[in-house]
Formats: structure tokens, C-alpha cells, sequence
């Protein structure tokens, strides 16, 4: 599976196995309000506590999650920064 | 006044009548708490505002928070207490309750604001109180609201806790089988099947919804949410874990749930015998009984208590003191 390629290709990269909730989100949140509308940001998460937090807290602010491949320790999820007008 | 009584007993029947009117004896002779109401914890900041004054006018400008969330305020002289009551009120803030009554209900922030509710924990507690407040039972009746399994309002050690649940459904459609639901699920509830879409065991599920909020394509979504209702608990010297007895009761049966049990208890309970008191004495299934009238098939059988869903949350052996619920006819 983590061979497989992404079909979109990300903007920006962002590996965030070992950084605990709630940084985790802190930096995701950061890192996709300095993208454009509409650009790709690849976030790696670990499992457990970090992916029951922050593809909601995605979700709650807008942002689409437009793929999830799961690693095999944690998951890569590409999210597409949504407008400021949904925030 | 009652000549017939002895100085002792007209000075509890005093203690009783102001506690009565939500008043605390205070260890200081003439001191009394005033406990102000406040349903799942919520205030105005007008009230709070009123309430920091009154503490400063009439008391040593001291607030105590109850553990059952109510601001109380310290050192109020007896003689003043007219004029509390008025002052307070001026701005519609009201006082709670003690003694062997319904007591102001209490709740965690629930969907309306935390990230984890699934029930609207703030309203009911709302209406629960002003529909039930300071309605008399054998013993003082606490009950509360916990807007998920998580349960940070102990409705496990609540004379009547209701703690929001959601069973989850999943939409085929949507569904990229990308995964993270079932590694997010705590209790190895969800599998991959061979066409690789979650498959739910429902006997291990315990309806916390970490599947749904983690869900990036939406596919798994809330199929029904309601409270799982917990009776006869409490804290105190003899603390009692309470008996699990029905699930994904809905919102609009949240009142006459209440109703019920406080009816049952005051044919059932003793004078000074607390719900979980009751059970002890004359068993459970009496009361399952006059429940399942409420709550039809979300009532629970000592089959479900031995499901992993249920079982995992009397965790240490807990589980294993459970009564024998009987099968009722
Ligand atoms: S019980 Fe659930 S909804 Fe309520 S405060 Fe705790 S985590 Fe939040
Ligand atoms: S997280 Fe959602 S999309 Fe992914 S497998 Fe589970 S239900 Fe399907
Ligand atoms: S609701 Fe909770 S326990 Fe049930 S399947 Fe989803 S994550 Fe697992």
C-alpha cells in the first residue's frame, strides 16, 4: 500500500509520526492555512490517539480529505485546503 | 410551632426546612451556604456577576463550586437571607435544592459544543430540571447527562445517568476502504471483510463514535443516537456502581424515563433509602419491568451485559458482580 502513488500530487509534506495530539493538529492546521484555495498538503499521523483527532478536527474546519492510505505503522491522508469563507 | 418536640428535634426540622429551600447550615453558628442553581453547570455571565456581588454584600466574598456544579455562597448571616433571595433573583437567578429530593441535574457540554457529543446534554439538563426540580423521593435523586461513552459526568455513580451513544451505519457508497476506522476503534469492533468494507461487530461496539468523526469521506455516519440509562448509583461512604439498564434510548423518551424511575422509587423506596438501596433490597427486575413500558427493546437482558460492548465498561471484574437480570413475561 505505501507504494502506491497518490493520484493528485501535494503541495506540501508534512511528517507528523511522534508529534502527540494535540501539536499534531496545531501544525496541520498551520501548515494548511499557509496553502492556497484548493492546493494539497500530505500529512503522515500515527495511529491510535492522532487519527481519532485530527481527520475530525479536518473535517470541522472545512478542509476536504480527498485520500487516506493507510502506512504501516499510521495513515498519509492529503488534505485540500478549503477556502477562508467555509472556516 | 410543635411544643410537643424537643429543642433537638425542632432544630433539625429548621436544618430540614432550609435545606429544603437549597440552604447549608454552616459549622459557624448563624452562617448559612446559599446554593445557587445552575442546570448542567451553565451561567449567565449576568448571574455570575450577581452572585460575586451578593458573595461580597452579604458574605466574606468566597464562592464554592459544589461537585454537583453549583456556585454556592459562604457565610451568609441567617438574619439576611430575605434579602439574598430577592437580590439574586433580580436578575433570575434561583436557588437549588438539597435534602430528599430531585436535585438540580447536571451536564458535561455535550454536541453542542465538545467535539465529542453526540447528545444535546445542556438542553435536557435544562428541561429536566424545570420539569422535576425539587420534586420530593424517598431519598436525595441526582441524575445527570454525559454527552458520550466517555462519560465525564459519572453517570455510572448517578442515582439516574443518561450517557449519549451513537450506533454507527455505514454508507457503502462512500466508503474508499481507506482503513482508518477500524484502526481507530479501540474495542476491535470493526474488521475489513473480504470486499474489504468495515464490518461492525455489534456485540463489541460501545456506540463511541471514534469511527464516525474519523471517517475522512464521511461513509460512516450516525445511524441512531440516543442515552444508554444508568440506575442506582452513587458516591459517598457506600458507593454504588449503577446497573447498565437500557440503550440508545431517544431523546424524546429522556423525560418519561425519568418519570418512571422517580415513580417506581417513591412506591418502592423507603424513607431514606437511596434507588441503588432499593435494588439491593427488593431486586431489579420489578423496575426493568415498569421501564421496558418506556423504553420498549431498548431495555438490556443479562445477554447484552455479556457482550464485550458492555462488559469492557465495568472493567475488573466488575462485569462478573453484575445481578442475574431475569427474563421478564
Ligand atoms: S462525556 Fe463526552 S461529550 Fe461530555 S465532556 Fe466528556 S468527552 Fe465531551
Ligand atoms: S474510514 Fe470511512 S472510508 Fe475509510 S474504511 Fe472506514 S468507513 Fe470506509
Ligand atoms: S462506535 Fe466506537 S466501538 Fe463502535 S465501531 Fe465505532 S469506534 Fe468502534
Amino acid at each position: 500500500m505505501e507504494s502506491q502513488a497518490m493520484e493528485r500530487q501535494a503541495d506540501e509534506k508534512i511528517d507528523l509520526r511522534g508529534t502527540p495530539c494535540p501539536m499534531n493538529w496545531v501544525k496541520t492546521k498551520l501548515r494548511l492555512e499557509e496553502l492556497e484555495q484548493g492546493q494539497l498538503l500530505e500529512v503522515l499521523l500515527d495511529d491510535g490517539e492522532p487519527m481519532r483527532n485530527v481527520p475530525g478536527s479536518v473535517k470541522a474546519e472545512g478542509h476536504r480529505i480527498v485520500e487516506a492510505a493507510p502506512l504501516e505503522h499510521g495513515f498519509r491522508l492529503l488534505i485540500e485546503r478549503a477556502g477562508d469563507a467555509t472556516q | 410551632m410543635d411544643t410537643g418536640k424537643s429543642k433537638e428535634q425542632r432544630a433539625e426540622q429548621r436544618a430540614e426546612e432550609l435545606k429544603a429551600g437549597g440552604f447549608i447550615p454552616q459549622r459557624q453558628r448563624g452562617k448559612i451556604t446559599v446554593r445557587c442553581k445552575a442546570p448542567g453547570g451553565r451561567m449567565t455571565s449576568e448571574r455570575l456577576a450577581k452572585i460575586a456581588e451578593v458573595a461580597r454584600r452579604y458574605g466574606q466574598g468566597v464562592v464554592h463550586l459544589s461537585v454537583r456544579m453549583s456556585p454556592e455562597i459562604l457565610y451568609v448571616d441567617l438574619s439576611d437571607l430575605d434579602d439574598v433571595v430577592r437580590e439574586l433573583g433580580e436578575v433570575g437567578q434561583e436557588i437549588a435544592s438539597c435534602g430528599k429530593r430531585f436535585r438540580v441535574t447536571t451536564a458535561c457540554g455535550g454536541c453542542e459544543y465538545n467535539p465529542n457529543g453526540w447528545t444535546d446534554t445542556q438542553r435536557l439538563a435544562l428541561e429536566a430540571t424545570d420539569r422535576f426540580f425539587g420534586q420530593e423521593t424517598p431519598h436525595k435523586f441526582k441524575t445527570c447527562f454525559s454527552g458520550c461513552v466517555i462519560d465525564c459526568m459519572r453517570s455510572r455513580q448517578t442515582d439516574l445517568g443518561l450517557q449519549g451513544m451513537v450506533r454507527p451505519s455505514l454508507d457503502a457508497e462512500k466508503c474508499t476502504r481507506c482503513g482508518i476506522c477500524v484502526r481507530v476503534c479501540q474495542d476491535e469492533a470493526l474488521t475489513m471483510a473480504e470486499d474489504e468494507l468495515p464490518v461492525r461487530d455489534t456485540d463489541r461496539c460501545t456506540c463511541c463514535g471514534d469511527c464516525i468523526k474519523s471517517c475522512p469521506f464521511d461513509a460512516m455516519v450516525p445511524g441512531r443516537i440516543g442515552h444508554a440509562v444508568y440506575v442506582g448509583g452513587k458516591h459517598g461512604k457506600h458507593p454504588h456502581v449503577a446497573y447498565p439498564v437500557a440503550e440508545l434510548v431517544p431523546d424524546d423518551t429522556v423525560m418519561d424515563v425519568i418519570e418512571a424511575t422517580m415513580e417506581w422509587y417513591r412506591q418502592h423506596g423507603n424513607t431514606g433509602e437511596r434507588i441503588g438501596n432499593t435494588f439491593d433490597r427488593v431486586g431489579i427486575d420489578g423496575f426493568r419491568r415498569a421501564l421496558r413500558d418506556v423504553v420498549g427493546d431498548g431495555l438490556l437482558t443479562a445477554e447484552d451485559l455479556q457482550k464485550h460492548g458492555w462488559r469492557s465498561v465495568f472493567y475488573r471484574g466488575l462485569a462478573d458482580t453484575f445481578p442475574q437480570y431475569g427474563a421478564l413475561d
